[in-house]
């Protein structure tokens, strides 16, 4: 079928051109994406101004030891994602496979360090809905689930494609572009942090 | 199958899938505006609805339950379907690049994605609205306020979630345009040559990208609140209802210049072309569009004088609210000044910019009293207030969209309406609309309380007026529409500048190729460089 202008059959875009514009509208996304948590946020600063003691005592219920865990392997998750964008500008592709891959496991170890977290409260009857602390809890710690599992999955459709020999040093704007986003996840969570495990200590 | 060619133009692919998967940036602007005027039309008959509920007092058509079920379809639908995608989905993707010299937007994919996720959000609001039976249809106003919305039975899941999607659809849609203008403005086409439009798309855009998310996380607490009750917005867990509507209005007071200002750049287009003169004061106006993006971000607490607010915070949010006349007056001076000793033909596309200038001003004045804090206190939630912002929107936004329209008709669909119909229609509408709004701020100082359907004896004339306004307001749109379609048919071939515009959109064939230019122009100098004959 001959339909120029339609979804399968748009017409060409010069790379750099192309990669300049993906990066561009990736930050604006960026800055959708924390005001979407700004939102979150401000609700937490507000209930933790009232509610201070039942912060306190809410956060007492969370181990700090595995959301310190936690942290550091998103922050090495970061650092392997920076080594892929790296790898791909240098057209090593052996090395950006491995980088997305080592990426793809250490967020898939966030999961199950959560998973870890979360179970044992629903096993307590500890729900969002319980009280207010836990429901900010929940809230903030399931939407950044769930950014990390979209994250998961363009970095998996990144090492499928890098798997094709589809980046290198003249196109690597793909690889570029999906670590800007996994770094916006990684920052977040160094926000959410603090703020849900160490309250008491503040 | 055909073989398309280069200089084919855009209206000449048939079939569904040339249309529904194109990602070409004028056919999607069409979709849009075929989308967004059916359900004007849809939300205009509610609103039809709810003015004969009023024409007399005491039950007339429906009970106060099937009352509060008609406005928020209106309000709804008017909101959400029509009015946020708007001038920008519209006449924004049609012009945008033809007006910097670009091809199509920097996404011409997620552009399509936009329109596809609009129309997702289309089916889950109408469902809420009307897809069930008559007792469940939703009852909550468009603001969807806590406390109430988390206790009614009607679908309020539903329309959240479809809010929320056509909020991710509005987003895209902003995201693509700042792309666009950033990155793909022709060479020559520096930021103080830029098109006065695209100046007020860009703004919105950024408005659309900063503040729609935080709506976006808003309607998502509300549905977690009903389906998990995690407390925010109910008071007996320990939440706050005036945190929903403090959160809901940091999106929703901004969201009013996501329709605004795209309505305020077309005006500023429109007004140089038939003065025949340079548009006054560019700068000024290019700027004050992005003040009013900026100011509009830190006044929503104005919506909520009334609702419990600390005294030293309703005084900064009052003088922040009045802080956003600036900008706005600003515009309103150079436009009047651009019109000064111009040689002005007045068609129908002037008629309504200038009856834009006229309408919007009163909607800027009438602001104020519920910007003070005293006045506020007894014209709050009150007709006034209906008023008010009815002459924003339909004086301002709608008026711009049909001032738009107009004008950019024939280079839209290569032919011409009836001038002397579109006229009548003009004036059907101006004073329909009049009709109808100007009653409500009397019944509003009067006292008469919005979202009531009975009132007193006393109100009963005014309430009839506004009525047969609506009537005619209603008809007016009818007769425009019924125009602008017949002229689809009947309607003589355009000529490819016919009011001898400057802009770059009038360079290219009417209606334009599919790639809009064989070349990608140079622009030598700004677009309003037009000569009266007093300077010739
Ligand atoms: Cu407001």
């Amino acid at each position: 079928m001959s339909a120029p202008g339609t979804f399968f059959h748009a017409h060409e875009e010069d790379p750099v051109e192309a990669y300049q514009n993906f990066k561009f509208g990736m930050w604006m996304f960026l800055a959708t994406e924390v005001l979407l948590f700004g939102g979150l946020f401000a609700a937490y600063f507000i209930f933790k101004y009232r509610y201070h003691e039942l912060f306190v005592k809410g956060s007492s219920h969370l181990d700090w030891r595995m959301g310190s865990l936690n942290t550091l392997v998103l922050l090495i998750s970061s650092y392997t994602m920076a080594m892929a964008v790296d790898a791909a500008q240098r057209s090593e592709n052996q090395k950006l496979i491995r980088n997305l891959l080592l990426t793809l496991l250490f967020a898939a170890t966030f999961l199950v360090v959560k998973g870890f977290e979360w179970i044992p409260k629903f096993n307590h009857g500890i729900y969002p809905g319980t009280d207010i602390y836990f429901s900010i809890y929940f809230l903030t710690t399931g939407l950044h689930l769930l950014h990390v599992l979209i994250g998961m999955f363009f970095i998996g459709l990144l090492a499928v494609r890098a798997n094709k020999g589809r980046y290198n040093s003249e196109n690597f704007g793909g690889v570029e572009v999906g670590g800007l986003y996994w770094h916006l996840v990684d920052i977040i969570w160094i926000f959410l942090f603090p703020l849900l495990y160490l309250v008491g200590s503040v | 199958m055909s073989h398309a060619h280069a200089d084919e133009h855009y209206l000449q692919a048939k079939g569904f899938y040339n249309w529904f998967f194109s990602v070409d940036h004028k056919r999607i602007g069409l979709m849009y505006l075929l989308a967004i005027l059916f359900f004007f039309l849809v939300a205009g008959f509610s609103a039809i609805l709810v003015r004969t509920e009023l024409l007399f007092p005491g039950h007339t058509i429906v009970d106060a339950r099937g009352y509060n079920v008609l406005f928020t379809l209106h309000g709804a639908i008017m909101v959400f379907l029509f009015i946020v995608p708007g001038i920008p989905a519209t006449l924004g993707n049609f012009l945008l690049p033809l007006m910097i010299g670009a091809k199509d937007v920097a996404f011409p994919r997620l552009n399509l994605l936009s329109f596809w996720i609009y129309l997702l959000g289309v089916v889950c609001v109408l469902y809420a609205l009307v897809g069930t039976p008559w007792k469940d249809w939703l009852d909550t106003g468009w603001t969807l306020y806590a406390p109430y919305s988390v206790q009614s039975s009607t679908g309020v899941i539903p329309i959240t979630l479809g809010v929320f999607i056509l909020g991710f659809s509005s987003i895209l849609t902003g995201l693509n345009f700042t792309v666009t203008i950033h990155r793909l403005r022709a060479p020559g086409m520096t930021w103080h040559r830029l098109p006065l439009f695209c100046w007020a798309i860009y703004s919105a855009s950024l408005i659309q990208i900063l503040a729609t998310p935080v709506v976006g996380i808003t309607l998502l607490l509300l549905i977690m609140e009903r389906i998990f009750g995690i407390g925010f917005f109910t008071p007996a867990l320990g939440g706050d209802p005036i945190l929903f509507e403090n959160m809901f209005w940091f999106y929703s007071h901004p969201v009013v210049y996501i329709m605004i200002l795209p309505a305020m750049g077309v005006v500023a287009e429109i007004l140089p072309v038939f003065s025949k003169k340079p548009i006054f004061g560019y700068r000024a106006i290019a700027y004050s569009s992005l003040a009013i993006a900026l100011v509009s971000f830190f006044v929503w607490g104005h919506h909520l004088f009334v609702s419990g607010m600390s005294y030293w915070s309703r005084w900064v949010f009052s003088l922040l609210t009045f802080a956003v006349a600036i900008p706005t007056a600003i515009k309103v001076f150079n436009w009047i000044s651009t019109l000064y000793k111009g040689s002005i033909r007045l068609d129908s596309p002037m008629l309504y910019a200038c009856a834009f200038i006229f309408l919007f001003t009163i909607a800027g004045l009438t602001g104020i009293p519920l910007a003070t804090l005293a006045t506020d206190v007894h014209l709050h939630d009150s007709y006034f207030v209906v008023a008010h912002f009815h002459y924003t929107m339909q004086g301002g936004t709608v008026i711009g969209l049909l001032a738009g329209l107009h004008f950019w008709y024939p280079k839209i669909f290569g032919k011409m309406y009836n001038e002397l119909a579109s006229k009548v229609g003009f004036w059907m509408l101006f004073i329909g609309f009049n009709m109808t709004f100007m009653p409500q701020f009397l019944l509003g100082y009067f006292g008469m309380p919005r979202r009531y359907y009975d009132y007193l004896q006393e109100y009963a004339d005014l309430h009839f007026m506004s009525s047969i306004g609506a009537y005619l307001n209603g008809l007016a749109y009818l007769f425009i529409f019924g125009n602008l379609i017949y002229g689809l048919f009947k309607g003589k071939a355009a000529a490819k500048n016919p009011y001898e515009s400057l802009s770059l959109e009038w360079t290219v064939p009417s209606p334009p190729p599919l790639t809009n230019f064989d070349e990608v122009p140079t622009v030598e100098d700004w677009t309003y460089g037009y000569a009266s004959e007093q300077n010739a």
